[in-house]
């Protein structure tokens, strides 16, 4: 069962995350295109948050421990408002705020910085125990990587999580997603080290876990819903997605981990996104003047 | 004043400083025995969180506690917490979250358990954070007015902290000040820069070294980032000869930071004295010794380089 608002949310932030990233030249399609969907279902979707004060003590808060997915959270947060779509551009760009990963101090509404993978977990553990000690309502979202969780320190903090702060601040206000697109920049995961079995490794640390298809809004949104019913315990969430998702020829293709569309290629991806056939391409942009503006600008960039 | 360690120092201003700051709270990684902060956890329970041996992990713990105003103390030996490096760069330095972190067990001088077990690197590494300023106190009085600072500090700082015992070295009216440090004999002939456990040293090594007709300015410098750099050159200006003595790594300690100073602002014949190799086990005096940082061999050092 799908989410027709969410849906459209997450289809215009994929326009943005390819958008973006042709403009800078560089950064990471793939994981972007794979994990837009939670994050769009997280932040429209529940996130109790104010763009306008993004320093709210007690706003919920998401941590991108795959930080190389940031396109995916800044697209996600110029359409929540925090800045606007012109912003994405200056991605990776000297002196801009979008950062080519998560910097907390250069962009406001950015909880942590990330980047270097393995960190996010521990960091989001301590912001849910900290909501709890000050007894603050406040939910945190963390989002890892599937190649992310070969990194030690992910295992330390999903070891100390089910007893942190207890018995009497258990964090149970913490969801983690496993973004599982089953790449990672070398290879797929299964090729490189392989992670399976995820879910029983996640329960043997003591995690209740659940497994969704995540580009599926119904499915992201139930799997929400039961982590945010479950009491004295963080919940994992596996959500099992395509990398690349949306674009026919990133898709399932470790080799769009890190590397931006050219012009040509990010109008097709465009187009493919919004589900035109190449056929009714033309009459679509010429009747649809933001999509038409969007492959001006690209087309230009071709021009340079 | 008897001689105590700046790690029990520390564990003693904790509970202090716990009662009047609810916003204090403390991680460990299973040696909160050794930090001593069992007893701020067992004072304040619902405040102390032991992470288990995951240094890590509680980096990165005490980074979402700063974040929502928690003044959290992240404590391991030195070489444990700073070794890791990478977490306390993203998490700590980089997202500027307010976390104390705390290295004991520094240098040579914890003796018999050698040398995995001792701090010789964590200056050099820190140093490199452009936002972590590092405070190594010499004495009781200093360590209580040193953890007092950093809980105010806002900001992340690292505190290095000794296992041995240290005599009071400060005099009666001490006050920390970061970034400021403490003449505490006055001379004309050498200046001796030494930080924590050294400092009570150099002050023994002058007066061997008066024997002899050489007159030092002994430094207490318990701000090693940033640098007292006022009276580092008003100093050096005066004897026109620096000693750094630190129970620390020369690359990149006190002395690579000294170093660096004098060579761009204040060009000055410079001695450091640290270690240069890996330490070892041993008794800790043995050691100190061995590595020339007792008062016999800080004079003998100091005597040579100013070629006497």
């Amino acid at each position: 069962m799908g989410d027709a608002r969410l849906d459209a949310i997450a289809r215009a932030c994929r326009v943005q995350i390819i958008r973006m990233l042709t403009h800078a030249g560089s950064g990471h399609p793939g994981g972007s295109l794979s994990v837009i969907d939670v994050l769009v279902a997280i932040m429209f979707g529940r996130l109790r948050h104010d763009p306008t004060r993004p320093d709210w003590p007690e706003r919920d808060r998401i941590v991108l421990s795959k930080g190389h997915a940031v396109p995916a959270l800044y697209a996600a947060m110029a359409a929540a408002g925090y800045f606007s779509d012109d912003a994405l551009i200056t991605l990776r760009k000297l002196g801009s705020p979008l950062q080519g990963h998560p910097d907390r101090l250069a962009l406001s509404g950015i909880e942590a910085a990330t980047g270097s993978l393995g960190q996010g977990l521990s960091v989001a553990l301590g912001l849910a125990l900290g909501a709890k000690l000050a007894g603050s309502p406040s939910r945190v979202y963390c989002v890892l990587g599937d190649g992310e969780i070969q990194e030690g320190q992910v295992w330390e903090a999903a070891m100390s999580a089910p007893k942190l702060g207890q018995p009497d601040h258990p964090v149970d206000n913490l969801t983690v997603v496993v973004d599982y697109n089953r790449i990672q920049l070398d290879d797929f995961c299964a090729k490189v080290l392989d992670l399976e079995p995820v879910v029983t490794k996640w329960q043997a640390f003591g995690w209740p876990v659940i497994e969704i298809d995540g580009h599926d809004m119904g499915q992201i949104a139930k799997a929400l819903d039961q982590a945010e019913a479950t009491k004295r315990t963080p919940t994992l969430i596996v959500a099992h997605t395509v990398k690349g998702k949306g674009v026919s020829f990133m898709e399932n293709n470790p080799e769009w981990h890190g590397k931006a569309p050219k012009p040509a290629q990010a109008i097709s991806a465009i187009r493919e996104i919004l589900g035109v056939t190449e056929a009714g391409w033309d009459a679509f942009v010429a009747a649809d003047t933001a999509t038409a503006a969007i492959v001006d600008e690209l087309r230009r960039l071709d021009a340079k | 004043m008897p001689a105590k360690a700046s790690r029990a120092a520390f564990g003693e201003a904790l509970i202090e400083l716990g009662a009047k700051d609810e916003r204090i709270v403390t991680l460990d990684a299973d040696l909160s025995k050794s930090t001593m902060t069992a007893g701020f956890a067992k004072k304040y329970p619902g405040r102390a969180f032991n992470l288990g041996i995951a240094e890590a992990n509680m980096v990165g713990i005490a980074a979402g506690l700063a974040l929502t105003g928690r003044v959290p103390f992240a404590c391991s030996f030195a070489c444990f917490i700073v070794g890791r490096f990478e977490t306390i760069r993203i998490s700590v330095a980089y997202t500027n979250a307010n976390v104390k972190i705390v290295g004991t067990h520094v240098g040579v001088a914890i003796g018999e358990d050698g040398y995995s077990q001792m701090g010789l690197e964590d200056i050099a590494c820190m140093r490199a954070l452009p936002n972590v300023p590092i405070v190594q106190p010499a004495d009781e009085v200093e360590t209580k007015q040193a953890i007092a600072y950093a809980a105010e500090h806002p900001g992340p700082i690292y505190l290095r902290l000794t296992r041995q015992n240290l005599e009071p070295v400060c005099p009666p009216d001490y006050a920390f000040r970061l970034g400021r440090w403490c003449l505490l004999r006055a001379g004309s002939d050498v200046t001796l820069i030494a930080t924590g456990g050294t400092v009570f040293n150099a002050l023994e090594a002058a007066k061997l070294l008066e024997r002899e007709g050489i007159l030092a300015d002994v430094i207490n410098a318990s701000s090693i980032k940033p640098l007292d750099e006022e009276m580092l050159g008003r100093s050096a200006s005066k004897t026109g000869r620096v000693v750094t003595i630190e129970d620390h790594s020369v690359a990149g300690g006190l002395g690579g930071a000294v170093a660096e100073w004098l060579a761009e602002v204040r060009p000055t014949p410079l001695k450091r004295i640290g270690t240069t190799t890996f330490g070892e086990s041993g008794d800790p005096r043995g050691l100190y010794a061995k590595f020339g940082f007792d008062p016999a061999g800080i004079a003998r050092s100091v005597a040579k380089f100013l070629g006497r």
